[in-house]
């Protein structure tokens, strides 16, 4: 107990946070930023290696060669597809059958909490369509899954096409230990959804679909596939996941071994990597590809159809075929014999994916960065925070009560010894009110609006989200005024409101990262330099910018122009405020149709933290 | 508990599916309460609160009357007048002992989760009432029945009797005879009691079986699911033929702590009561989070002791942390597959470093005062300048 009871080593340590404590917080600041964008820089980054023994080498010898009939079967679905109006399901089940697989269809159905205006749909109606190609000689335990989307208009016939030839192929062979599912899902994530949901026998979110189906044991590892042209330049990978949740690295790692065997030409983020890594330039590049990752990754969005998998602990990934301006084309043989390996790969896997890492950040597709070398770069930013909430504990301690030769002892508040903390209560309840409102209203509340205003469902909502937020900045925060009638329990009032404030906004971004690394970095970045400055004493005007600057809602405005800026198509002022109502309605969606915690958590957690910060400002 | 009923009504031994621990008592009860499942628990945690406050009423009665004959026989120091109780700051500790239990978020997950736990707080809640008030029949029976439920409430024999020899003004001399004859009293009434309710179970369900299901199950630690305790990663990790041996270590743990501090709080019986309930719902086997909320419903009545105390804020942060970092490691773990025993063992380890930590501040703390008090708020080194008390 030496630290924590030796007075002499106590009074050292509190001497020392009392006293050097902004520009201990500031250099924790500034370590922490140092720390994340030097993680960047590539050759401070490990390279990528295979982790999974089963999954050796690249050793496999390909041998697709149906490349045209890939082709001539995405033209006969594409007539189909248009000719049906919507999924041709007839058609599918009938081409699945006559490959020898064993086919099932799956309709299902959900009405959206509000019309989702980017998409435009509101009651969805829909079929899956999947066949299972038995392994020939193993007891049906395990599967593998090759997802296509079926989408409107011309989009991804060539990757419904490719799937059929491949499942034509994969027919043929002997060697196949676990079954494959070939999966046609329709309005992607939801279709992709009910089929999990159903395939699983859960009830997460309330699609309603059709009861058993056939299945094919517990699914090791799943592939979405997106190819819309007859020929690609390159193939772009997404690994962000529903909840910023990743795939194991050692899938990514698969990928990008077969891709370097067969030739095909593989990017992140849609960049692709620079041979030179010591220039500044190539720095850039990664920081660039490092970022729109975080960013990705931040927002709770899956990039792909994989990104409900990896919630059952079903590893997997989206491929999707560019059709760019380069002059070196891959026709459809080579990217079925680059998925032709992947799959023969995945199925030597004896168990599960767990060998390789599955918190990581990519700057680029060869190097990666674990979980312990960045998780310090928040560390540094907590340790702000635990820097002031120490430098308010001590100095309640000494405020408080005048020890003798004891050293200070920080009561914990009880009502009893203060009588003015049952000023605290009000804001409290106000703030997390406030949240609540946040979270509950918009949805409940659309009718109303829509009756009242002359506004869509869907900008009902929205509007609703931003009413609430700015109403609850306006909110009274003179409460503890009327209760203790003012002067000098005040000045304590706020001290054990803003060390309350700390804590919490501490705890939350704390169990944050650990669940989503992104999301908390981000809104450690930006929130706690503003809460560890917030205090009724000081440059009101200022404060109050700072504070309003780090708002979660001005940090996702702020993070959507950052990312049309890294995807070098920038954004003027009217498109990104656009891009941002329809970030707030699609965060909405997200969370009642899929499960995503960040609406949530914003509206429960970080907004009320944020509103104790703005009643600490506007404490006099 | 449900499978031990549905066994029982198939008219098998509830104890031979690999479930089922709890005593015969336990599901008799439950045969006829099954549907109130909810109120049952509901009401026993009423139950305690309601215990729990008049024990501490008369608890403080008694705290003042010896406080008022040791000013009388002048054995403070003269300097300690801030250090003296007074009832007006007495008056509320009841009170608050009640809301503590009843508000506290661990026993609401207690409740919610319908574990039995709260029946064990039940019973020793109404222990330390009948202790309080002095009835040594009703002390006995209450102990038998919590001892009885789960093996260690055995270790509150020790603080039951010293509080009840002091309260019956017998000296603890190991050479007097009505110390002896009191003591050998309570034990043969506390023994009696035990044998009965044993018999009786055994007459419920005619057989013998329940006593390896239940104290076999506590002692030998068969079950490793995770929980918040110490046990399970220990033994998940451990070689077969070393495991008797560790299962000794661990469970001669809980008990070895209590005759060394009878030695030193024999004055204090009911702080000892308050340590070693806290040292059971750390180290036993199968802790929950409803014998945590036990012991913390008594913080109140030390709260004179929050100027001695020197981590409290610290370690209640500690303690906030590990909770709310529980299910998240948890979540991790088996549902998202990215983090494993360690990460959960780890914020485990905390937790019970918490509050073995939060124990020791306030043990720490109630000997400073008791030393403050007999010797002077200010200390004095022989050659007169300023003394602090460090705890070596």
């Amino acid at each position: 107990m030496g630290l924590l009871s030796d007075p002499h080593c106590r009074r050292a340590l509190s001497r020392l946070v009392l006293r050097l404590n902004t520009p201990l917080c500031v250099l924790s600041y500034v370590a922490g930023l140092g720390w994340f964008l030097a993680l960047a820089f590539q050759p401070l980054a490990p390279r990528t290696y295979m982790s999974e023994n089963a999954m050796g080498s690249t050793m496999v010898e390909e041998q697709f060669v149906f490349g045209e009939r890939a082709l001539s079967y995405a033209r006969e679905f594409a007539g189909h597809k248009k000719k049906a109006g919507g999924m041709p399901v007839a058609w599918l089940e009938k081409t699945m059958w006559n490959l020898g697989l064993e086919v099932h269809k799956q309709p299902f159905s959900r009405t959206l909490p509000f019309p989702d205006e980017t998409r435009e749909r509101y009651m969805v109606k829909g079929t899956n369509v999947y066949g299972i190609l038995r392994a020939p000689r193993a007891a049906s335990t395990e599967a593998l899954v090759l997802s296509v989307p079926c989408s409107e208009g011309p989009h991804n016939n060539q990757a419904v096409g490719l799937m059929l030839a491949l499942a034509s192929y994969f027919r043929g062979q002997i060697y196949w230990a676990k079954d494959i599912i070939f999966l046609v899902n329709e309005h992607d994530l939801l279709g992709m959804e009910a089929w999990l949901e159903a395939y699983h026998d859960v009830n997460i979110t309330e699609v309603r679909s059709s009861g058993t189906l056939g299945r094919a044991g517990a699914i090791q590892a799943a592939i979405a596939l997106e190819l819309s042209s007859d020929v690609v330049t390159s193939f772009d990978v997404a690994v962000e996941g529903l909840n910023g949740q990743l795939p194991n690295l050692d899938l990514l790692n698969l990928f990008h071994a077969f891709c370097q065997k067969n030739g095909l030409l593989c990017t992140i983020q849609g960049k692709l990597q620079r041979s030179d890594w010591d220039s500044l330039p190539a720095y850039a590049h990664s920081l660039q590809t490092l970022l729109l990752m975080v960013l990705a990754q931040a927002s709770g969005r899956p990039r792909g159809d994989h990104g409900l998998f990896l919630r059952y602990r079903i590893e997997a990934i989206t491929l999707r075929g560019i059709n760019s301006f380069r002059q070196y084309k891959y026709d459809m043989t080579t990217v079925g014999k680059t998925l032709e390996g992947m799959f023969r790969k995945l199925n030597n896997l004896l168990e599960r994916l767990h060998q390789s890492y599955f918190f990581y950040l990519l700057p680029s597709l060869s190097r990666f960065v674990s979980i312990g070398v960045y998780m310090p770069a928040f560390g540094f930013l907590i340790l702000v925070l635990i820097l002031k909430i120490s430098f308010w504990a001590e100095r309640e301690g000494s405020v408080g009560r005048g020890e003798g030769g004891q050293g200070p002892s920080p009561p914990l508040p009880l009502p009893e010894s203060r009588p003015g903390l049952l000023a605290l209560v009000p804001p409290l309840l106000i703030c997390h009110a406030a949240g609540l409102a946040l979270y509950f209203l918009p949805v409940l509340g659309q009718r109303v609006a829509t009756q009242h205003f002359p506004v869509s469902e869907s900008e009902a909502v929205v509007l609703t989200v931003i009413a609430i937020y700015v109403a609850g900045m306006a909110l009274p925060h003179n409460t503890h005024r009327v209760l203790a009638g003012g002067g000098g329990g005040s000045d304590r009032g706020w001290m054990t409101l803003k060390l309350l404030a700390l804590l919490a906004l501490a705890l939350q971004l704390g169990c944050l990262a650990l669940l989503n690394f992104s999301l908390g970095f981000l809104l450690a970045a930006t929130m706690v330099p503003a809460a560890a400055a917030a205090a009724p004493t000081g440059p009101k005007p200022v404060l109050a910018a700072l504070l309003v600057l780090a708002t979660p809602a001005v940090t996702l405005l702020l993070a959507i122009f950052l990312q049309r800026e890294l995807l070098e198509a920038p954004a003027s002022a009217g498109e990104g405020w656009q891009l941002f109502l329809a970030a707030l309605a699609e965060g909405l969606l997200q969370h009642h149709l899929y499960g995503s915690f960040l609406c949530p958590f914003l509206a429960l957690g970080a907004y009320p933290c944020w509103l104790l910060f703005w009643n600490v400002l506007f404490w006099k | 508990v449900v499978e031990g009923l549905a066994l029982l009504d198939l008219g098998v031994s509830p104890y031979s599916g690999a479930i089922f621990h709890e005593t015969p008592l336990i599901i008799y009860l439950f045969h006829f309460l099954i549907e109130y499942a909810e109120l049952v628990f509901m009401i026993t945690d009423v139950l305690t609160a309601v215990a729990l406050y008049l024990a501490i009423q008369d608890f403080n009665k008694v705290v003042f009357k010896k406080q008022k004959l040791l000013i009388e026989l002048d054995k403070y120091a003269p300097d300690v007048a801030e250090l003296i109780r007074t009832p007006m700051e007495m008056h509320y500790i009841p009170l608050k002992v009640a809301l503590f239990y009843l508000l506290n978020p661990y026993t609401v997950m207690s409740c919610v989760a319908k574990s039995t736990c709260a029946i064990n707080n039940t019973v020793i809640a109404f222990f330390i009432l009948a202790t309080i008030k002095g009835s040594a029949f009703l002390s006995a029976v209450f102990l038998a029945l919590a001892t009885y439920q789960s093996l260690y409430p055995l270790t509150l024999f020790a603080p039951a009797l010293l509080y009840l020899l002091q309260r019956q003004f017998i000296p603890i001399k190991l050479k007097s005879k009505s110390f002896w004859l009191y003591t050998m009293q309570y034990a043969a009434l506390y023994l009696c009691s035990l044998v009965v309710i044993i018999c009786l179970s055994f007459f419920l369900l005619n057989s013998w079986d329940f006593i390896p299901s239940v104290y076999g199950f506590i002692l030998s630690v068969p079950d490793l699911t995770p929980n918040i305790g110490l046990f399970w990663y220990f033994f998940a990790e451990m070689f077969e033929h070393f495991s008797l041996f560790f299962v000794c270590v661990f469970q001669i743990n809980v008990f070895f702590y209590t005759i060394p501090l009878a030695i030193k709080l024999k004055e204090h019986p009911m702080f000892f009561m308050f340590v070693q309930i806290a040292i059971i719902s750390i180290f036993k086997s199968y802790p929950t989070v409803g014998d945590i909320a036990l012991y913390m419903a008594f913080l109140p009545v030390w709260s004179h002791l929050y100027r001695f105390l020197r981590n409290i804020f610290i370690l209640s942060c500690v303690l906030i942390v590990c909770s709310l970092l529980f299910p998240v490691l948890w979540h991790l773990w088996i549902y998202a597959g990215s983090a494993n025993s360690n990460f959960y063992y780890a914020i485990t380890l905390t937790f019970n470093i918490g509050q073995i930590l939060l124990i020791s501040d306030y043990f720490y703390a109630f000997l400073r005062r008791e030393y403050y008090l007999t010797h002077g708020l200010h200390l004095t080194r022989p050659d007169g300048t300023e003394a602090m008390l460090v705890l070596k």
